[in-house]
């Protein structure tokens, strides 16, 4: 067994909520029977999130107090990345200003991915940073529709002062096809639900979680937190029902969140590891094609290693909205009339990117070798008209967490934007800096001069002809109030 | 030591076509409309222009690429034609290309012939436009009204003026602009509008609504230059030359550092100071009989006032609102409508800016002709506030 454990750990859940009452009164006149299941809130992603930049955002969060420079490899978990063939690992690598020999890996094609990709990490005494991100689509009317939402769970995994212990793990392979997508298709196929329970549930998970309390030698009684997906209603209960247990079943997320997929047990375990204190066992269970069973345990260290927003602080921080076609066309359930602008060619010239990937990805900008100016983007002579020293002599300065505020604004309702209005302006960073950007997720109240601002990675534009995104850096308000 | 390039070279003749959405013709046809007015003024044939300078802005909706749409429409037989592009500094851009040959002393007579056919994209506005390779990865694809809404908020927190009293005096602005449109025959926009549908338009991009916008339009204006003396030896008496010509380009400054307040546009001020320089003004609010600037939207109207030093700093709206800007005002502005009325098809902006001028100091401008004015303005601004060519101008009587 090695001594490797969990260092940080971090998470996202997209701000935009919204109640399900909204979307089951939608669909009321053909299925009256989705009210019954209506009940709070789930996010779901703006036009601009995916599950990268999701990924970003939950590793941004994880690392708050570590140093990226410590991490040697990334692993991303998703059913739902917007490439089939190019990692987001490396994409979220460099947002993350990772070291260039970090080790990339992404797992996918199972609601398993997560889990079983968490398990492979503690083989390994390398730091690795892994992410666990979903964006879930679901078809309009259906169950899913209602209990889907988007988020990403991120863990650094290593040995040292670890928060929490690694103590067993144990799969079930199965092929049991509980839901399928197929690779070109958007939406689930789904089983019948007793069936999923019976046959799937309370045995293949019970089965791997039987192993796992076995092999660490952990009675079902002496666990103190349960993490069962909530794949289905009563999935948990039944497992705990099954196993004995006896402690607190963790909290499932439905309510603001939502189901995040095959990021989902991880989201509950970061959800958990806010709340719990040292020396507590914690089962987590993955199910698809079989199961996954964990057991670890929080050490006297978890306090002093808290993410920087948690889940608390990404469930808190939320912007309601009632508009089910918002999230409808985000979710491309609609095909709405966006006008000729939309038509706009936005092609990237992957050389051309490449060769920007250090201001794109890093939003690095240059400080002045001479006179300190720091200025982006980085052309190639300073911007100071005293100056012009060469680019060359330019340092790097990522503006990422660089503090800003509003310089300048406007809402811009002319030019084709997936969520208008387009939100632009400038925005002052306290090193000088100054940047013309989009802005998002702006609340009920507007925007102000003066405002503090923080930046989140984004999808910059969609390239509808050949399919590609690319991204970039947004400004959004730091303190937002309830829209 | 430059001299500059005041009464250095005269115009010729000038010429411009009907304004507005001319489904009835394209690039060629607009072209054609201007160049047979500016030939006829000029008094000249077609074969004595030795050198032409053609602006077109949105070649990849309209014409193509290169000076052969100019030369192939007007038929100028290989002769030295150049294409300039510059944003919506490129028709006062052409002018300087021909205006630079006459003086010095490269060719007798020159062209500057700017159009733009911009109805025939299938809906309104301009086309987004393409920022560059690497621009597009970084900068928001926003649109041009957002760009200048944002000196609304610069203006209005440097000078701690009320929103609503911007917002009046920008409504102001257009109101002005429609009421001068309506005794311009060659106009794009000839009606009347009141302050309240003004105020009350959509809004584009806060706080500039629909009618703070100008008109996106089909045109061509031109200009046949030539020396004093030649045009004197052509039989003119009453000459129009030029006493300024400038441009002043952004390198940056405003949009990378935090050495620009948002206020007011930088490259205004460094072209007005050096074509004032040039042409030896020093009180423009006094010198000045009438100027046509650049109103793509009516905030950058009201800035441009007091980057031109005719208004004092943060004293704008309160001339504007004072009717100091109307056509019976201190120094009248958009006497022929402005980009707002009589339409803003980008090429050929700059020169019937400088048509309007010159039909004024030669007392052809109908209806709407002011007395006696011996001195004009005219200024461009291509791009954003913050990122941008800025063209200005100055014609007068010799």
């Amino acid at each position: 067994m090695s001594s490797s454990g969990i260092t940080g750990f971090g998470a996202y859940i997209p701000r935009l909520r919204i109640d399900r009452s909204h979307i089951a009164n939608a669909h009321a006149w053909m299925a009256p029977s989705l009210r019954r299941g209506a009940k709070g809130e789930r996010a779901f992603c703006s036009w601009d999130e995916d599950a990268i930049t999701m990924a970003v955002e939950a590793g941004r969060d994880c690392l708050n107090n570590i140093d990226p420079k410590s991490i040697g490899r990334i692993t991303l978990a998703s059913t739902t990345s917007p490439f089939a063939d190019l990692q987001g690992s490396a994409i979220a690598a460099g947002a993350l200003r990772l070291e260039e020999n970090t080790a990339s890996m992404d797992i996918a094609n199972s609601q398993r991915a997560a889990t079983s990709g968490f398990i492979q990490t503690f083989q390994s005494a390398q730091s690795t940073l892994f992410i666990a991100s979903e964006r879930p689509a679901a078809k309009p009317a259906s169950p899913q529709e209602l209990g889907f939402g988007a988020g990403a769970a991120a863990f650094v995994t290593g040995t040292g002062n670890v928060i929490v212990e690694f103590l067993a793990r144990a799969t079930v392979t199965a092929n049991f096809v509980d839901h399928f997508r197929a690779a070109e298709e958007k939406y689930n196929y789904y089983w019948e639900e007793r069936w999923i329970r019976d046959e799937g549930i309370n045995k293949l998970a019970i089965q791997a979680a039987t192993s796992a309390l076995e092999k660490a030698g952990v009675a079902a009684t002496e666990v103190n937190h349960l993490i069962v997906p909530p794949v289905q209603r009563g999935a948990a209960q039944a497992v705990a029902r099954k196993l004995g247990f006896e402690g607190i079943l963790a909290d499932d997320l439905q309510m603001g969140c939502g189901y995040t997929g095959t990021a989902h047990p991880l989201l509950m375990l970061a959800n958990v590891l806010e709340q719990a204190g040292p020396g507590e066992r914690i089962l987590l269970v993955g199910f698809g094609q079989g199961a996954d069973a964990i057991v670890l345990r929080t050490t006297e260290h978890l306090a002093s290693r808290q993410p920087a927003r948690g889940i608390k602080g990404n469930l808190a921080d939320k912007l309601d909205t009632r508009e089910y076609l918002r999230m409808l066309s985000f979710y491309q359930g609609i095909e709405l009339e966006w006008g000729m602008r939309s038509e706009k060619n936005t092609k990237t010239m992957l050389s051309t990117q490449y060769r920007a990937v250090e201001q794109t990805a890093g939003f690095n900008a240059g400080r002045c070798g001479r006179c300190d100016t720091v200025q982006f983007p980085q052309l190639q002579y300073c911007v100071n008209t005293d100056c012009r020293t060469p680019a060359a002599e330019f340092e790097d300065i990522s503006l990422i967490d660089e503090p800003c505020e509003v310089f300048t604004f406007t809402s811009d309702w002319l030019s084709y934007y997936p969520a208008p209005p387009l939100y632009v302006g400038f925005i002052q960073f306290d090193n000088g800096a100054r940047v013309s950007m989009e802005m998002v997720d702006i609340g009920n109240d507007g925007l102000a001069v003066g405002m503090p601002m923080r930046n989140v990675f984004r999808v910059k534009d969609i390239d509808q002809q050949r399919g590609f995104r690319r991204y970039f850096w947004k400004a959004t308000p730091t303190v937002r109030k309830e829209a | 030591m430059a001299t500059g390039i005041k009464d250095k070279v005269a115009i010729l003749g000038m010429g411009c076509s009907q304004f507005g959405e001319r489904w009835d013709s394209d690039a060629g046809d607009l072209m054609a409309e201007a160049f047979d007015e500016a030939l006829e003024d000029a008094g000249v044939e077609r074969r004595q222009i030795e050198a032409a300078w053609y602006g077109c802005y949105a070649d990849t909706v309209n014409v193509g690429s290169s000076a052969i749409p100019a030369s192939t429409a007007l038929r100028l037989d290989s002769i030295p034609v150049s294409r300039m592009e510059n944003l919506c500094a490129t028709g006062t851009e052409a002018l300087r290309g021909a205006t630079y040959a006459v003086a010095a002393g490269a060719v007798d007579i020159a062209l500057a012939i700017g159009t733009e056919k911009l109805k025939d994209t299938g809906y309104g506005g301009l086309p987004p436009a393409f920022k560059g390779n690497f621009n597009d990865m970084w900068l928001p694809a926003s649109s041009a009204p957002s760009g200048f809404a944002q000196l609304a908020h610069g203006y209005e927190h440097k000078h701690g003026i009320q929103k609503e009293t911007i917002k009046q005096a920008m409504a102001h602005v257009s109101w002005k602009s429609h009421q001068n449109g309506t005794r311009n025959p060659k106009a794009h926009l000839r009606k009347a509008v009141s302050m309240e549908t003004i105020l009350g338009a959509p809004m584009i991009s806060d706080p500039i609504g629909l009618y703070d916008c100008c008109g996106v339009s089909d045109g061509a204006a031109c200009a046949i230059v030539t020396t004093p003396e030649i045009a004197k030896s052509l039989g003119k008496s009453d000459l129009v030359s030029i006493k300024a010509l400038q441009l002043s380009v952004s390198s940056g400054l405003e949009s990378t550092t935090n050495q620009w307040d948002a206020s007011h546009v930088r490259n205004t001020r460094i072209a007005a100071k050096r074509a004032y320089k040039e042409a030896g003004i020093d009180k423009p609010r006094e010198q000045l009989s009438l100027i046509e600037v650049h109103d793509c939207f009516s905030i950058t109207e009201l800035v441009t006032m007091e980057d031109l030093f005719i208004s004092e700093e943060g004293k704008a709206t309160h001339d504007i609102l004072d009717g100091f800007y109307d056509s019976d005002g201190g120094v009248p502005c958009q006497t022929d409508g402005g980009l707002k009325c009589f339409g803003h098809p980008i090429g050929a902006s700059g020169l019937r800016m400088g048509y309007e001028i010159y039909s004024q100091l030669l007392g052809r401008a109908g209806e709407r002709q002011l007395d006696s004015p011996s001195l004009g303005l005219t200024h461009n601004l291509g791009g954003v506030p913050y990122l941008g060519i800025v063209a200005v101008s100055i014609l007068g009587l010799m």
